[in-house]
Order: C-alpha cells, then structure tokens, then sequence
C-alpha cells in the first residue's frame, strides 16, 4: 500500500492510500464506445428468502472494463452470475427486473439460456479446464456448437489462444492435458477457451485471486486487449487491480448498489461515505 | 474414541526432555505401562493386530487351496503292498494317519495307510484302508503303470501284451510298454477324429434336421390357424431338405463306424496286482506312464500334460477327470454378459438420481432402497429370476417367436441370458452406489465451466461428467464382477448345469446361443465336491477347481483395474 496519490487534490482525499493511475491501453486511445451494452434495471434476486441484490440499476458500456468491488458476500458475484443466468443452477433462486445483454431480454422466458451463455462467456475465480488436451479445452465451445470441421477448430484454437497470449507458449503442446499448466496458463487456457466462441462479453470473477502477481500481471495485461473487442465485466477484491484496469467501477454493499461512476473519480473522489471508508481500508 | 484424544493430549503433555520411546523397559514399570496407554499404543497394537489376523486367514486360505490343489497332477509313485495273508495290492500312496480306538491305550498309536487301488471294474471300490500291522512287505515295482481311462476311474497294473484283434503286437512287458506311447498317440488322433465327426459334421446334421422339423411344426402351425391355405411347396422343400440330411447321417454315420471299427480293434492286457487281468481298448487309453520308471522330465512332463487337459478338456466320467474348461468358459462369458448389462443400466440410474432427480425424501429413500437392495441374499435374486426372467419373459418369448417348438422350451428355461441378467440385477445396487460418488466427485466447477460456455445438460454430463467419473463407474463393475464372478447360489436356478453338450458360443449360426444352459466354476466346485459318486478321488479336483476360479476372478478384476488406472490417467483432475 503506497502513498502515490499525489497529484489529485479534492476535499475528502486525505485518507486515500490507494494507487489510482489508470493507464491507457499502450498505444491508441480507446475507441470511442458505442453506449451501454448491458443495461440493468431494479435487478433484484432472492435465494430463498434470503433477499441479496436490491433494484441495482446500472448500464456497463460496450468495449469498456466494469470493475464490481465491495466486501465479501454484497452480492457482486451474484450479479455477474446473473448476466449469463448461471444462478438458475442453483435451487430457489428468485430473480426479477430487467437485465438486456445487447438488447436480449436475458430472463425473458421465451430468451434460450445457451443463447444468452453463448453471447456472455466467463472465466471463473479458480482456474477450470477440462481433463482434456489443450486443443480440446479450446475448441470445447465449438464442439459442442456442432461444428466438427478441423480447419476451422485449428483456425479457432490458433486465434483463440493468441487472443488469450498463450500461444507461444502452448503451440508444440497442443496435444497434452490442460491440466499440465502452470495456474496462470491454465487462467489464460480458460480465457482463451471463453473468446474461442466469440461472445460478445466477458465476465470474470476474481481471475487473478488465485495467481501470483506475475501471472496477475500478464493477465491485467492480456485484459487490455480483450477490451478493444469485448465488453468485460471483471468481480475483483484487488482494489489495485480494479484501479489499474477498468473504466467504470461499481461499489456494492449488501446487495446495494452504492456507487458507480468512472474509476479514476471513483478512486480519487468518492462520493459517499461508504465507498471511501472501504476504498481506503478502514472497513471490509 | 476418548483414549485417543487424550492419548494425543497426553503426548503433547510429556515431558519434553525425555526421549520418545525412552520408557520402554524402564525400571518404573507402571508409569511407562500408563504412559503408554496415554500415548495410544495398546490401539497401535490392536488395529495392527487386526490387519495382521486378516491377511494371515487370507494368506492361509490361499496356501492351503494352492497346497492341496496343485498336487492333484503330479505322479505320484505306485506301491505294492503284501499283507500277512497274502493278498497283494497296488496303488498311490494318498494317506496315513492313527487307527482311532477311543478309551484303548493303543488309541491312535497304530497307523493305517489309504491305498488308491483304481481298478473300480474289477474290485468295485477305488479306495482301501490298510493296517501298517498286517503289512508284511512293500514294494515300489519299476514296471508298474498308471492308466486314465474313459471310464471307471484309473487302471493300475503292468502292460502284458498288445493285440491287434487277432494278431499280437506284443507278447511280453517289454514290448508292451514299447508299443504302449504309439497306440496312445494313435487313440488321441482316433479320437480327435471321431469327436470331429461326432460333434462337428453330425452335429451340424442334426441342427439342419432339427431346423428342418421346427419348419414342419411351424407349417403345421399356420395351417391350422388358416385351413385351406396351399403349403405345398413350402413342406415339399422342408421334405427334401429333411431327406437331404437324412442322407448326409447315413453317410457320416457309416463313416464314423467304420472309423470305430478300426480304432477300436488293439487292445492291450494288463495284469493287476493280485493276478487278474484286463484287457482294454486302446482307444480308451488318455495316458499311461510308469510311475516308478520316471524320470524329473517325465514327471513335468505328465504334470503339464495333465494341467493342459484341464484347462482345455471336457469332464469326463461325471466331471470328476478330464478338464474343466466348459466351466472357465461358462464363467468368463457369463461375467462379461453381466457386465455389458449392468453398467449401462447401472450408470443410467445413477445419473437420473444423481444429476436429474429433485434431490429430496424421495430420492433419499429410493437411495437407501438401493443400498439396502445390495443386502439382499442372492438366491432371492435366483427365485426372481426363475419366476420373472425364465417363466415369465423367456415363457412370453416361446409363445411369441418360437411355437412351433413347444412344449420344449426355447428361452422359457434356464439359460446363460437370464443367469447374466439375474446377476445384472444382482450387482447393479453396487455399480448405481460407485457411479453415484464417482458423478458426485466430478468438481463443480467443471460442470460450470462447461454450461457457461453454453452447453447444454446432457452435453456436460456426456463430455465432461462421465468421462471424469469413468474411473468410479469401472471401480463400481470392478466390484459387481468379483460378487457376480463368485456368486453361486442364483446361478442353479437360472441356467447352471451339471454338464452342458455344448457351449454357448459355437460355429453354428447365430454363434451366440443365449438360451442354452452352460457351466460354472463355482457350480462345479460344489458338483464335483458333494454331488460326486467319487467323493474321495473328487476331493483334490475341488481345491484345483476353486484355484481356477480364484484365477479367474482375479484375472477379470486386473483387466478391468488396468483399463481403470489407464482412464485414471486420461481424466486425471485436480492439477493442483
């Protein structure tokens, strides 16, 4: 924990020991956002009786990393799962209000959930590849599409995994299990398996919580370029890491949405209370 | 459970300085016997005990079925014993043991020899007890010969002559016994010939005549539920067929005479130990040796030969000589129908249960039904499948697909069908309880991995869950095979026989005969032991028989764990 927030002055900063550089993309500037791609509206969702989103209504922007920060247990995992509906696996999960990926009304009943987790793809807190071989965890999405062509499974699987920066590395493995990875590679595999089927956004939930900071770093890295194509939606506890590699940042607590704007007001300048007490460390 | 914990406790409270172990025989015997107690080593002792009382009933249960069942083929030396009143007797020595006379002082101090005389034709008892007392002399003579014969048991005696119907091939021992390995040699190709003609060529005879009769019925059949309806031509061809093969019988039947006659002209003369002689066709003869003009090789020799007609022959004389293979057979190829049966249906109820049931009371109590079904005494099982599967289903599919053989029933007996099906239902508790905790051991996180990439349910469970759970299920057959393999008991109510013609799987179209009844190891064990007319020269084929069937249980089971650890390594999960 640094003291680098030196060069932003506002009224209410003086606790803040967060490092708030966002870096732009080396390179080109981001190109200009075409508007919100998933548009949440009063989303609430109850297990049970247990009630744990209340009406959250936020909009994350096309070709933009949302972060979701807050404690453990407010309910941010809860709404990424909701995104590609993966909460319906669990028993008496209630969830009402609107969510639109793309304009697909994703809880409609008439909306097919393989269509909405084909659009959405995720990459999950540990690391999950199959028993397979490398080339089929890549292609497994494909697969399953129907698509039994072996020029286009290579093409994918060449493309996917230099999407996910992993090529290099795996290329004259191809045929041995993905469970032969290092946990940053198998992190990679798992990414570069979600883009193989081309979705429109990711979701991640905690990816880097179970790497070492060099492998954190090639995946923060690998999310910059992600980006100039997909919609990511990233869950993390890493308050650095929220800093470092989104542009808007959603802090929740309890299930609330409590504040959501851009990430370098969000670090420097927060508005409520809540949000600074925990961006600054004295709660959560 | 308390002494442990304070055992551990008690541990960590020692006194740091000493030395662990220090207190073994140490002069403050009553302190180190309490101390001890608290550290936890009478529990050391008792489960270590435990383990070694296991394996120590197992080890002996294997030494003593090895010891007693692979001494059945080795040549044992002939004696000649002459007793004080003259009479002469010559055999294998089996045993010795005290002349039980409770209450007398000489109780069990004078011993009494068995002598395996052979010769049950000539004497009517293959067995005789004879007091050491009354033995005046014993010798082993060199010219002395065992002979397995077709029938009757063993001959013991010495080779006199050979003739070939009039003529003499041999007057003397000497030559006798020169001419003996030829017509031995002979009388296997003569009787490998005759069992060619006997079994292959009239046998394929009497398929074709018995098919052609079934036809007949089956004409008969439909006219009579259609009268007036013109067969004619259909029973003509039926006719000529019949006659066709009636014609072939003829010619093999006078063939396979001819070759009897032929074969069955030399006869060679023994003499036996008391003077009486026999003459036997050679073509009964399987083999002869001398059994005290041996040499080591002739001794492997004999044994091998004898282990070989074991494992590949046919029973003879009420399956207590000649070999057991329609029994290995019988046994293998009813595990693997039970196999191919029982996993499919037991991993289908394990995924209904496991991965679609509501999980809930019901899906509790049909689990615990499951469960409890695995206790169930397996000849409930064989009542089952006599009335189920043999009565009702095979009774069902004579009526329908086979009337024109009735009242002989086609699948409404026993049958090596519904004695795999009725141990299917038998194991399958066990494979549905692995399959269940292997599908439960498949991470969620795979499960999840693969719906977010938008799969559907089936595909997860086709391309993620089973493959995973693949090493589970196997373990789960892996266990279904030993208790199917060794089961008995259900087996004599749906299919086992004493003695099956034929095997189930033969040259002759469909190969695969389902409804005949087969042999079993374990059948054969309990046959051979207890239902024998010989029940003493039957004892050492029960230990041999039981050895094959422990081989064979456990050459299933390796097949079955080598494919498990194959597929283990394939779907190794959980990299860290």
């Amino acid at each position: 924990m640094l003291m680098t927030n030196d060069d932003v002055a506002t009224p209410r900063d003086t606790g803040l020991r967060i490092k708030t550089e966002v870096k732009a993309p080396t390179g080109a500037a981001l190109p200009p956002s075409e508007g919100p791609d998933i548009v949440c509206r009063k989303v609430n969702l109850a297990y049970g009786d247990n009630h744990v989103l209340h009406d959250v209504t936020m909009d994350m922007e096309d070709r933009r990393v949302t972060a979701l920060i807050g404690p453990s247990g407010c309910g941010k995992s809860t709404l990424l799962r909701c995104l590609n509906r993966m909460n319906d696996l669990i028993d008496n999960v209630r969830t009402w209000g609107e969510i639109r990926v793309k304009g697909l009304d994703v809880n409609a009943p008439s909306t097919d959930v393989i269509e909405v987790r084909r659009r959405v793809g995720m990459v999950f807190q540990k690391s999950n590849p199959f028993p397979k071989s490398i080339y089929e965890n890549v292609v497994y999405g494909l697969r399953i599409a129907g698509i039994g062509d072996k020029t286009t499974l290579d093409e994918a699987c060449e493309r996917s995994l230099r999407g996910a920066a992993l090529w290099d590395e795996a290329k004259d493995r191809l045929d041995e299990s993905g469970l032969g990875l290092s946990g940053g590679q198998m992190q990679r595999l798992c990414i570069a398996r979600a883009i193989a089927v081309e979705p429109e956004i990711i979701l991640m939930d905690e990816p880097c919580s179970a790497l070492d900071p060099i492998a954190t770093l090639k995946i923060e890295e690998l999310m910059y370029r992600l980006k100039e194509r997909y919609t990511i939606v990233i869950v993390t506890h890493n308050l650095q890491q929220a800093a470092r590699i989104s542009d808007k940042t959603a802090f929740f607590w309890l299930g609330r949405l409590v504040e959501f704007g851009p990430t370098a007001e969000m670090f420097t300048a927060p508005k409520d209370k809540l949000t600074e007490d925990y961006i600054t460390g004295r709660f959560g | 459970m308390g002494t442990l914990a304070d055992a551990s406790r008690g541990e960590a409270g020692l006194n740091p300085t000493q030395p662990r172990g220090g207190q073994r025989g140490a002069p403050d015997a009553p302190w180190s016997l309490i101390k001890s107690v608290r550290r936890g080593e009478p529990m050391i002792w008792l489960t270590g005990s435990a383990l070694g009382i296991s394996i120590l009933m197992i080890a002996g249960l294997i030494v003593v079925i090895l010891v007693n069942g692979l001494g059945l083929f080795w040549p044992k030396p002939l004696e000649q014993v002459t007793l004080e009143d003259g009479s002469v007797f010559l055999g294998e020595l089996t045993s010795r043991e005290g002349i039980p006379n409770p209450g007398q002082p000489d109780h069990l101090q004078k011993q009494r020899i068995l002598l395996r005389v052979g010769n049950r034709d000539l004497y009517g008892f293959d067995f005789k007890w004879l007091n050491e007392d009354d033995i005046a002399k014993r010798e082993t003579p060199r010219e002395a010969y065992f002979i397995e014969r077709r029938e009757y048991g063993a001959l013991i005696g010495v080779p006199v002559a050979v003739k070939d119907g009039e003529r003499t091939l041999a007057a003397d021992t000497p030559a006798a016994r020169m001419a003996l390995a030829e017509l031995i040699e002979k009388a296997e190709r003569d009787r490998h010939a005759v069992e060619t003609i006997e079994k292959h060529e009239i046998g394929g005879i009497n398929y074709e005549i018995e098919k052609a009769r079934l036809e007949s019925r089956r004409l008969d059949l439909a006219l009579s539920q259609e009268p007036g309806r013109d067969l004619s031509r259909e029973r003509a061809a039926v006719e000529k067929a019949t006659a066709e093969q009636q014609a072939r019988f003829q010619t093999k039947a006078a063939e396979l005479s001819a070759l009897m006659a032929k074969a069955g002209t030399s006869y060679v003369t023994f003499r036996t130990a008391e003077g009486g002689s026999k003459d036997l066709r050679s073509l009964d003869i399987y083999r002869a040796y001398p059994a005290n003009d041996l040499s080591w090789a002739g001794r492997v020799g004999v044994y091998s030969g004898r282990l070989w007609e074991f494992v590949s022959g046919n029973p003879r004389e009420a399956n207590t000589e000649g070999g057991i293979f329609p029994a290995i057979f019988g046994t293998v190829m009813m595990v693997i129908l039970m196999s191919i049966v029982v996993v499919p249906l037991g991993v289908l109820a394990a995924l209904y249960l496991r991965e679609y049931a509501k999980q809930g009371p019901l899906v509790r109590t049909v689990r615990i039904a499951v469960n409890n079904l695995a206790g169930v005494p397996s000849i409930v099982f064989g009542v089952f499948g006599l009335g189920f599967f043999v009565y009702f289903v095979g009774g069902g599919i004579d009526r329908l697909f086979f009337p024109e053989a009735l009242p002989t029933p086609t699948f409404g007996t026993g049958g090596i069908l519904w004695a795999s099906l009725t141990l299917a239902l038998l194991t399958v508790p066990v494979v549905i309880v692995a399959s269940e905790e292997a599908l439960a051991a498949v991470p969620r996180s795979m499960r999840e991995a693969s719906l977010a990439m938008g799969a559907t349910k089936f595909q997860t469970i086709l391309r993620v869950v089973l493959p995973a759970a693949a090493p589970g299920i196997l373990t789960g057959l892996i266990l279904a095979m030993a208790r199917g393999a060794g089961e008995v008991a259900p087996l004599m109510l749906t299919g086992v026989v004493k003695l099956a013609p034929e095997l189930p799987l033969d040259g002759f179209l469909p190969f695969m005969h389902l409804d005949r009844k087969f042999m079993h190891l374990g059948f054969h064990i309990y046959d051979v032991g207890f239902q024998s007319p010989n029940v003493e020269a039957a004892k050492p084929m029960v230990y041999t028989t039981t050895i094959f069937l422990l081989i064979i249980v456990v050459l299933l089971n390796l097949t079955a764990i080598i494919v498990r650890n194959k597929l283990r390594e394939k779907y190794k999960t959980g990299a860290f």
